[in-house]
């Protein structure tokens, strides 16, 4: 969820609805954040398991998705604990 | 700094009102709703110059430090600005103050579900708004607006449900009494509660108990000003019940929250101080934070103290010390929102006993998931694996918290109140240890360190006082559990003093180095 910022202009309501927004998401910001990208290194893991030498029957539908998710590969072992990629025949670093 | 995820630059009317529903709950309730047991003047006066001249500085100071140290927690800097061993300390005090929270606040709920059974199904129905709110906005992407709206009136229409249908439960299963079946119920569910995903449940219960506090207060500070009700309890009661502790120390730890907390020191620097715009905003977000808790805990004073009919009703109520709090602060601003609203007494008195009650239940919600993490921190810095386990951990901290409300309370669970002045002690000692933190900030800048440091005098004194006392009644009452935790607290409140002196004098050493 995210908080878009309004003016004067778009009305009592909006401002209403930018500021109970606001209210709402700020105090958990990073816990949201931190559980939605646990669940997406989960993702990624499965996305690339069948390259890492892990079995994975859903690979015929991941196997579209690794191209989509390559820019964020090298953010996503580093992070993961793993200094550099763990597929031998793709360097990232 | 910036990072939009800890690192969030917010306005600071929004960051106001996350810090003061954050610090406020049921402890400025509970503690001046037992504090007037020695009349109303001192606990107004305490909260008063305590809002001003402690908590205000107190909480200032805490976002102020973080925001000055890369926006780091008070517990952190002690480490580096005293010493490791205050830090040691730290933790060990937010530990046993996690634990008596929790014990505490799931027997203040069990009392007031038996004191006011229409509470028990609109307290739990708040569970299920919070829910659906969490799905609606997270996983649905509705608007914000309309689930606020239709969830606040739901609460409010449930009221009356809960008058219909008042819920009580048996007088023994498995020969425990309704006030320990509630403890374990409250504390299963806070176990579960814990460990499901923040924007399922805690996320949108904190948002609508926020939005509880803000309705509730403006209920009772409406009917007050409408309804003017005579004070009938006395400014000085000279006829205290025979049980009751003397007013010095006490009175200065039986209100905590509400005159000067350590909890707020660890929000501030926890949380807010991260979504700082500018540094000039702490004054505004901390100060004014303690302001609006103040105020909670004065309408507390006042319905405790004014909605009563006659002193004979309100001395009837005050028979023994600590045994009142949320039973007469939800007798006592019933009749005033009656009388100022002209809202039938029923409906009142079940309208306050949910907002006390989802007050506390926030709070231990949070309380025992802080805990899990704790317990799972040991796990990993000591090795023990099965303590880094999400189910193990949560285990340990709610057993822990069993052990304690019904070690404190006995199997009835209904004495659990009694821990209530050994949280405000421990409270106190915790903000003590952030004053000292800021003191030594301030030696270290060359700036007046006086208005941190005479609070900081203040309240570790009275800590240690209490604790001292407490010491001489929990051993008259052979209650050794407690004794043990209030042991801990006074050899704590020692090293605090030595620690305290001890960075002082190295400041003084250095300064006088660097001068001469």
């Amino acid at each position: 969820m995210t908080s878009e910022r309004v003016t004067a202009k778009e009305g009592p309501w909006a401002q209403l609805r930018e500021l109970l927004t606001e209210f709402y998401v700020a105090p958990y910001r990073g816990a949201v954040a931190r559980a939605r990208r646990d669940e997406d290194d989960l993702f990624m893991l499965f996305v690339y398991a069948e390259m890492m030498g892990v079995p994975n029957p859903a690979t015929y539908y991941t196997l579209e998705l690794q191209p989509l998710l390559l820019e964020r590969f090298h953010e996503w072992h580093t992070r993961i604990g793993m200094e550099h990629s763990p597929l031998d025949h793709f360097r990232c670093c | 700094m910036r990072d939009d995820i800890d690192y969030v630059p917010t306005n600071r009317i929004v960051l106001w009102g996350h810090h003061f529903t954050a610090v406020a709950g049921a402890a400025p309730i509970i503690g001046p709703g037992i504090a007037v047991i020695w009349g109303w003047l001192p606990a107004f006066l305490w909260v008063v110059i305590g809002t001003m001249f402690f908590a205000g500085v107190h909480d200032f100071g805490a976002i102020w430090a973080s925001i000055r140290n890369q926006a780091r927690s008070v517990g952190s800097l002690t480490g580096d600005v005293v010493s490791h061993r205050a830090r040691t300390l730290f933790m060990i005090v937010i530990f046993l103050l996690l634990l008596m929270v929790n014990a505490v606040f799931a027997v203040a709920i069990s009392n007031e579900f038996q004191a006011t059974p229409s509470s028990v199904i609109p307290a739990w129905s708040a569970v299920a708004v919070a829910v659906v709110i969490g799905v609606l906005i997270y996983r649905m992407g509705v608007p914000i607006t309309w689930p606020t709206i239709a969830g606040t009136v739901i609460l409010y229409a449930v009221i009356y449900l809960g008058e219909l249908v008042p819920v009580t439960l048996p007088e023994q299963v498995l020969g425990l009494a309704p006030g320990a079946q509630w403890i374990i119920l409250l504390f299963v569910y806070a176990a579960v509660a814990s460990m499901l995903p923040v924007w399922l449940l805690l996320q949108p219960r904190d948002y609508i108990n926020g939005i509880q506090l803000f309705v509730g207060l403006g209920i009772l500070y409406g009917a007050v000003l409408i309804a003017s009700p005579t004070v009938v309890a006395p400014a000085i009661n000279p006829n205290v019940p025979a049980s009751t502790p003397p007013l010095l120390p006490l009175l200065f730890v039986t209100v905590a929250c509400g005159a000067i907390s350590g909890f707020h020191g660890l929000v501030g620097s926890g949380t807010t101080s991260k979504q700082l715009n500018t540094e000039t905003d702490a004054r505004f977000v901390g100060y004014l934070g303690s302001v609006g808790e103040g105020s909670l805990a004065l309408v507390a004073i006042i319905a405790t103290t004014a909605g009563f009919a006659t002193f004979a009703d309100w001395e009837a109520v005050y028979q023994t010390y600590n045994t009142q709090g949320t039973g007469a602060f939800v007798r006592g601003g019933a009749q005033i929102a009656s009388d100022g609203l002209g809202l039938p007494y029923g409906f009142a008195q079940t309208l306050l006993a949910v907002m006390a009650v989802l007050f506390a239940g926030t709070t231990m919600d949070a309380g025992v998931r802080l805990q899990r993490y704790i317990v799972q921190e040991w796990g990993t810095i000591y090795n023990i694996p099965p303590l880094q386990n999400g189910y193990v951990a949560t285990g340990v901290a709610v057993g822990a918290c069993l052990v304690l409300a019904f070690g404190a309370g006995g199997a009835g669970g209904t004495g659990g109140m009694i821990i209530w002045p050994l949280f405000g002690t421990t409270n106190q000692l915790l903000a003590g240890l952030t004053l000292l933190v800021i003191s030594v900030i301030l030696v270290k800048l060359g700036r007046p360190s006086r208005y941190t440091m005479i609070p900081m005098v203040f309240v570790t004194t009275m800590a240690f006082l209490s604790a001292l006392i407490q010491l001489a009644d929990l051993y008259r009452a052979g209650n050794y559990l407690l004794i043990a935790i209030d042991l801990l607290i006074i050899v704590a409140a020692i090293l605090v003093a030595l620690e305290a002196a001890s960075a002082f004098m190295r400041e003084k050493r250095k300064a006088a180095e660097a001068t001469g």
